[in-house]
């Protein structure tokens, strides 16, 4: 609760110092809330609280909460002269991912489906405006009323969902869904099922899991950069732990039903993302293909649930969120320089920059799931999981989905290294060197030694 | 004693990370941590019991939970691999000495780095760390080849990634299969080479793992991304993929592949040997077609390799002791025959056959080396390809008459083309292009001498390095044996 409050007041207050013209005062402020919302978690671990039976700060709430304020944390990092650029009044910007990260707060620890729609509408609300927040871009636009509609549309299939669930069940109440599932494990009433299958689809459109990702691609090229990087990962990383908190808990007893949508979902998922992902001329849009590919990999926590599931999303999570938070930087400094954010901009990008282009690298080798590269351990253990079942057809096809992402990743260290080209020279502020460094440190360190978060929740 | 093995593992990586930070003098630190490598292996080696045993064992807990270790060690078959390793690699790094590369001290930092892979691999008694260690040497490689290559390079280097990596990929899943199927849920070998698995997962695995192996190595019909990776490597890169990184393959076969799926070896291996000795019928056939000689060479490369592949599915101790000493002396001659062609290229911007000659006459010392290592290339009695080639087809004879008449006969024809392209090149009619050449000097001339040095020795007493691994080879066969027999 308490990391809600400081986030919210943290907000509120950037949008008073914003108000009284307090330019340089946004940043300062906004870090260290963030840093005390972190504190909190610090604080509040293996206290387990429940507040008002809505919304419980247990270990895995507490992880996924860490993470994603950690990410935000980052991409505030990033904010260096980015908004400035746009807009006199860059104090809506941050007050505007607060309250997304406030809402994220809450879908990380629901325990009531109201809550879980409230936090979902929270940072949806936010996120709508902040990826229009280009008023004069016309991309900018079309991200936002995309991602508004289909959003709208998604939150619909929710709702219908938690209704039909709230029908047979009588509470919205996580355990009281639970308990009646094992209950009346013989005598489900008929509106349970469509109910699930609905809040999986209006989950996977949340997390741009295909079939329904379409809004994906054209969001994340739309949107302006450093809102791509918030919304790839933390809102990513937030929606994940929404799916596992109710899927992997609540609705585990029914995991005979809802496999094998789930498997199909996540089949879908891993194909359309890497082989479309292969294709693409535009680094940006590269990133967003494959952060579908990333979802079906993620999804394999729910094939096979075991007490290691939600750590294993935990991991892939925060490998996932450190090496996109890189990727995203370099090309944010690349487009500065450039003017477009094809792969073409890339190329020669090592010869006058070679420490930018080693962590891009580390970052990419990361994504592609190379050894001693968190990425790796990410892949490893979501495959491990699979296997625990023996499912090896399907482990198969996610390698050889695995194979094509290395080669779209590489594109990028091809362009960097083997290429000649327009020779740049990235200016890299102090605040960018910070956030690369910690990245990077954070993936080799997780690839290397991954002891320490193995058993986090 | 243990630290030893520590420190091989760990000083090139502490080696690399220096040169990276060395500038203009990486080379000279890049020589001397690979001398210094090649210290502590020889002390090793003076220090290692030729038993059965496994030596030098480190173990300790690396990532608990998932049952991984840092767990290494060293037994008569990794002590010819680690030997082979750092006697090439000072041996690389001196014959790249002429070589003004650009930001040179990444490119003897990466070659660093993947030494320490390659001891990993080497050395690993933890399926884990083996897997690690197959993927830390891949990386630097893909680089060294990609960056400082020739022209087609990017398009060479990806297909050869590719491959290898959806090699290891499925490597991996065998290996999350046996440590799923261990008991205690952890990547020890000993373990893996103790569990009870029926013909037909043995036959899976088997597959699983002879695909990663076979593409490394590589063995027809998965070697499509051989011959255009080494062309277009640099030097030192041919020479670090055929000298070194190939045998991860063949050492994988030995230690990883015969001892945990010998009912798969019984069902498949007929089809490995099969496909190795095409693999060597027809490598040679190409190879007497090539116009380029680096391509010659690559050729004829697969069709060593594929000897040593099919002596060592014969399952027999003359087999397997002829695959150690041949991964030895095999290194030693390809990296030696890729130094000179190295040589040539350098001075006169072309390694085709047809456009040079007579440069015996201008360059005296390197047509003689050439020639001695030529010699040991075709496995003439007194070098040291004959020891290897001839254990090894007493290998394949006693598993198959015909299968040995084939492997060599196109072996000992083999020396056909190597002595032609000896001939066109260092023999005959000085041309107008040649009439430049200068002979060897400096760090060139003392890389062909130790080589040639090497040749001899190993050819005139190879009896140190046979005895080095008699044990353990014999251990293994015994092992694989009886766990045939106690499954039949």
């Amino acid at each position: 609760m308490n990391i809600i409050i400081t986030i919210t007041v943290t907000a509120l207050v950037v949008l008073y110092a914003g108000l009284f013209k307090a330019k340089k005062a946004l940043l300062p402020i906004t870090l260290i809330g963030l840093l005390i919302s972190l504190a909190f978690v610090a604080t509040s671990w293996n206290t387990n609280q429940t507040y008002f039976g809505m919304m419980q700060m247990d270990n895995f709430a507490l992880a996924f909460s860490g993470i994603t304020i950690l990410g935000t944390l980052f991409v505030f990092l990033l904010t260096q002269n980015y908004f400035a650029a746009d807009s006199e009044n860059i104090a809506e910007y941050f007050t505007l991912i607060l309250f997304a990260l406030a809402g994220i707060i809450i879908m990380v620890s629901y325990k009531n489906m109201s809550m879980l729609f409230i936090g979902i509408e929270i940072m949806s609300v936010c996120l709508y405006i902040l990826a229009g927040i280009r008023k004069s871009n016309f991309a900018s636009n079309e991200a936002s009323l995309k991602y508004f509609l289909m959003g709208a549309f998604s939150t619909g299939f929710l709702l219908f969902g938690i209704t039909l669930i709230y029908g047979a069940t009588g509470s919205f109440d996580l355990e009281t869904i639970n308990q009646y599932l094992v209950g009346n494990y013989k005598s489900i009433s008929p509106m349970f099922y469509p109910g699930v299958i609905l809040m999986l689809i209006g989950l996977s459109f949340k997390v741009g899991a295909a079939p329904f990702h379409f809004w994906t691609p054209d969001v994340y090229e739309g949107a302006p950069t450093l809102i791509t990087t918030f919304m790839s990962t933390v809102v990513k990383t937030a929606g994940f732990a929404a799916f596992l908190r109710l899927f992997a808990d609540t609705f585990a007893p029914l995991h005979d039903f809802w496999l094998p949508p789930l498997v199909a979902i996540v089949c879908i998922t891993l194909f359309i993302g890497n082989v479309t992902a292969l294709f693409q001329k535009n680094f940006k849009r590269m990133l967003a293909y494959s952060s579908i590919s990333h979802a079906g990999y993620l999804l394999f926590s729910l094939v096979t649930l075991s007490a290691n599931s939600s750590n294993n999303v935990l991991v892939y999570a925060a490998a996932y969120t450190f090496a996109s938070i890189i990727a995203f930087a370099v090309l944010i400094m690349v487009k500065q320089k450039t003017g477009n954010d094809h792969f073409d901009s890339f190329n020669g990008l090592a010869k006058r920059n070679p420490l930018t282009a080693l962590v891009l690298t580390i970052a990419m080798l990361s994504l592609a799931g190379i050894p001693l590269t968190a990425g790796f351990i990410g892949k490893y253990l979501m495959f491990l999981n699979v296997m625990g079942e023996y499912q090896i057809l399907l482990v198969a096809f996610a390698i050889l989905n695995a194979l094509v992402g290395f080669y779209y990743y590489f594109k990028v260290i091809v362009a960097m290294y083997f290429k000649e080209g327009n020779e740049i020279e990235l200016e890299v502020p102090l605040q960018y060197k910070a956030v690369l460094i910690f990245s990077v440190v954070i993936t080799l360190f997780l690839g290397v030694y991954p002891a320490v978060i193995l058993n986090l929740i | 004693m243990e630290q030893l093995l520590l420190l091989l593992i760990f000083l090139p990586l502490l080696g690399a990370l220096v040169t990276a930070l060395s500038g203009n003098a990486a080379k000279h630190v890049a020589l001397v941590s690979a001398i210094v490598s090649l210290g502590f292996a020889l002390a090793m080696v003076c220090n290692f019991t030729p038993d059965a045993s496994t030596q030098f064992v480190v173990n300790y807990s690396w990532i608990h939970d998932l049952g991984i270790n840092f767990h290494a060690g060293v037994d008569g078959i990794s002590m010819i691999t680690i030997l082979l390793t750092n006697v090439l690699i000072p041996l690389i790094i001196l014959a790249s000495y002429q070589h003004s590369y650009k930001s040179s001290n990444a490119f003897f930092a990466l070659i660093l780095f993947m030494q320490s892979g390659l001891l990993i691999v080497f050395t690993a008694l933890d399926a884990f760390l083996f897997y690690i260690g197959w993927e830390a040497a891949l990386i630097p490689i893909y680089f060294i080849c990609a960056v400082w290559g020739g022209k087609d390079r990017i398009k060479v280097n990806m297909k050869f990634f590719v491959y290898t990596i959806a090699g290891s990929l499925f490597m991996l899943l065998g290996l999350i299969y046996l440590y799923l199927q261990n008991p205690a849920h952890n990547f020890d070998i000993q373990a893996f080479y103790n569990l009870n698995l029926d013909a037909t997962q043995q036959g899976w695995i088997f597959w699983a793992f002879f695909i990663a192996f076979a593409i490394k190595m590589p063995v027809f019909p998965f070697h499509t991304w051989q011959p255009n990776t080494y062309t277009e490597a640099p030097a030192a890169g041919t020479m670090l993929l055929a000298g070194i990184m190939l045998k991860m393959g063949i050492y994988g076969v030995i230690r990883w592949l015969l001892p945990i799926v010998p009912s798969g070896v019984q069902d498949w291996g007929h089809v490995a040997i099969i496909l190795s000795v095409i693999g060597i019928v027809y490598a040679s056939i190409i190879a007497f077609t090539q116009k380029d000689a680096k391509r010659l060479v690559a050729y004829s490369s697969i069709a060593h390799v594929g000897l040593i592949s099919a002596g060592i599915f014969a399952l027999n101790t003359q087999g397997m002791q002829g695959a150690m000493i041949q991964m030895l002396s095999h290194g030693i001659n390809v990296v030696g025959l890729f130094f000179v062609l190295d040589i040539v290229s350098s001075r006169l911007k072309t390694n085709r056959i047809s456009e040079l000659g007579g440069i015996a006459k201008q360059a005296p010392v390197l047509a003689i080396t050439a020639l001695i290592i030529v010699l040991g290339t075709v496995a003439l009695p007194g070098t040291n390809g004959f020891i290897g080639e001839f254990l090894l087809l007493i290998g394949v004879y006693q598993y198959n008459i015909w299968l040995a008449v084939f492997a060599g006969l196109t072996i000992i024809f083999g020396a056909v083309y190597m002595f032609r392209m000896y001939q066109n090149i260092m023999l005959g009619k000085t041309n107008d292009l040649t009439i430049t050449f200068t002979d060897v000097k400096g760090s060139e001339r003392i890389v062909l001498y130790i080589i040639c040095a090497l040749i001899i020795v190993l050819g005139v007493y190879p009896k140190p390095i046979l005895q080095l691994s008699e044990a353990s080879v014999q251990h293994l066969i015994e092992q694989v044996t009886q766990k045939l027999t106690s499954v039949n």
